[in-house]
């Protein structure tokens, strides 16, 4: 039995995690709004396009996105296992490649800004 | 001195016997018990007067040895440590959930203990003394430190309310674990590299998922889950020092 | 005498029904399918943000349907409940001692919900709401 490298899926997840419980609620409630069509000022075109046009607004938005969807692929990934479907490997590879693919998708489309 | 209110009590008990059954069956019993009485008693009384058949370990009666664990309404409990008068109707017994029943209540612990010592759950000194030196001192924040982790009864519940360890029965375990950090967290002590070589493994702390039953269920507020949890972040730390500091690996 | 030990199945896809605490820890789990659900839906804001202001007007105009407000119920639920028992497990990760004593959980936790709303407060600011 030798040591796991488990935790480079598992520090990412508490990262994640962490970011989800600060950040996504209130980002919800954002969009929320918007789905109400009452759009937030912040959320216009001009705002948003400044705020992930500066690189500090790169950076917030893309380590936001990249840990949650990393948190969230990781936790499926346990949760898959708990319900039942044993291929965790298959499972793993297809879930953290999706949350990859995603993150790098936000870092291509950020550096579009 | 007043006299006990006495209470028609309906056990629902798993039996098993390895001589001449194939499967575990249930068996009711009708005892009379005292209003105050734990289930252990009932289950004395049911084997006194009514079974004596009926087999089950107990000892200290005062949840302290950790003997008598079973799953009682579907909950991992010390049966010295249940009370009659938080039940109604009839109380379904079995024998602890996820070990191998040896014979109606009473289970093999064999998967437990082995696990118990791979973990190395004695002292392995930092800095070996011989008695002429004298003691290890030690203050009492350094106790603290783990002496919450050292009240652990071996009493296997939280095996029992552990779904992971039903799922994946190679996982270490609560205790077992818990038992590692508590020497990690020893200042006396020096072997928390050695204890990784399992700790830091797929089967151990990262088997777990957090579910929590485990401290949930534990009769002497061990908290195991937390002990696991501090172990994998510690865990993390040792993998990026090995793997990404170079001169981390020792 | 022989043993002849008996080892009972764990029912490997219906196990969590057993216990209520098992079903709160799979709703728990669960809430990971909505968030990364709604993190998916950011990455196709941001690819429409990219695309300039025509596309990106369209995606806030096509986030108000129904099925959409449905959606982002679901993930504020989920978002919420994964933040309270992430905050509530916070503290046996990572225990504070001072002295002989530790901090008590509900300081540790309570100080987690501060940040929260101190954080929520200053991003709903930044974004006008008001």
């Amino acid at each position: 039995m030798a040591k796991s490298n488990k935790p480079v899926v598992w520090f990412p997840f508490a990262a994640g995690g962490t970011v989800i419980a600060f950040f996504i609620p209130v980002i919800v409630v954002l969009t929320f709004m918007a789905a109400l069509g009452h759009t937030p000022p912040g959320l216009s075109y001009d705002r948003m396009h400044a705020f992930a046009g500066s690189g500090l607004g790169k950076l917030i938005i893309f380590g936001v996105v990249a840990l949650s969807l990393w948190s969230s692929a990781h936790r499926l990934r346990c949760t898959c296992f708990d319900f039942g479907i044993r291929a965790d490997t298959l499972v793993a590879a297809v879930l953290y490649t999706m949350a990859i693919i995603g993150s790098l998708l936000s870092a291509v489309y950020l550096l579009q800004i | 001195m007043t006299q006990m209110k006495e209470r028609l009590v309906q056990l629902e008990v798993l039996r098993y016997n390895p001589d001449t059954d194939t499967e575990a069956h249930f068996q009711r019993y009708e005892v009379t018990c005292y209003e105050e009485w734990v289930v252990l008693d009932a289950l004395n009384k049911v084997k006194a007067e009514i079974d004596p058949t009926l087999n089950f370990r107990w000892s200290c009666h005062m949840a302290v040895c950790g003997s008598c664990g079973m799953m009682i309404n579907g909950e991992p409990k010390l049966s010295c440590h249940t009370f009659l008068r938080d039940y109604e109707g009839i109380i379904r017994v079995e024998p602890l959930a996820h070990f191998p029943i040896e014979r109606d209540l009473v289970t093999a612990p064999d998967d437990f203990m082995e696990k118990l010592k791979r973990v190395k759950p004695y002292l392995i000194p930092k800095e070996k003394k011989p008695i002429s030196e004298g003691e290890y001192k030690q203050t009492p924040a350094q106790l603290m430190k783990f002496r919450q982790y050292s009240m652990c009864i071996n009493c296997m519940l939280c095996y029992a309310a552990c779904p992971e360890y039903g799922l994946t029965p190679s996982f270490i375990g609560p205790a077992a674990l818990t038992m590692a950090h508590r020497y990690n967290q020893d200042s006396r002590d020096g072997g928390r590299m050695e204890r990784q070589e399992i700790v830091a493994t797929h089967e151990g702390v990262w088997e777990c998922t957090f579910v929590g039953a485990c401290s949930e269920a534990c009769p002497a507020h061990v908290d195991p889950a937390s002990a696991l949890q501090q172990m994998k972040i510690t865990s993390s730390i040792d993998w990026i020092v090995e793997h990404l500091i170079p001169g981390g690996k020792k | 005498m022989s043993r002849r030990p008996l080892v009972r199945e764990v029912p490997p896809t219906t196990w969590y029904f057993r216990h209520p605490l098992y079903l709160r820890y799979m709703s728990r789990e669960i809430t990971c399918i909505f968030v990364g659900a709604y993190c998916v839906l950011l990455v196709v804001g941001l690819q429409r943000l990219a695309a300039g202001q025509a596309a990106y007007e369209a995606f806030l105009l096509g986030l108000r349907s129904a099925d959409s407000i449905v959606f982002h119920l679901l993930a504020l639920a989920a978002s919420a409940y994964h933040a309270a028992t992430w905050f509530g497990a916070t503290h046996k990760a990572m225990p504070i001692q001072i002295g002989e004593g530790f901090v008590q959980p509900n300081v540790i936790s309570g100080a987690h919900y501060v940040v929260w709303a101190v954080l929520s407060f200053v991003i709903l600011y930044l974004a006008g709401v008001f």
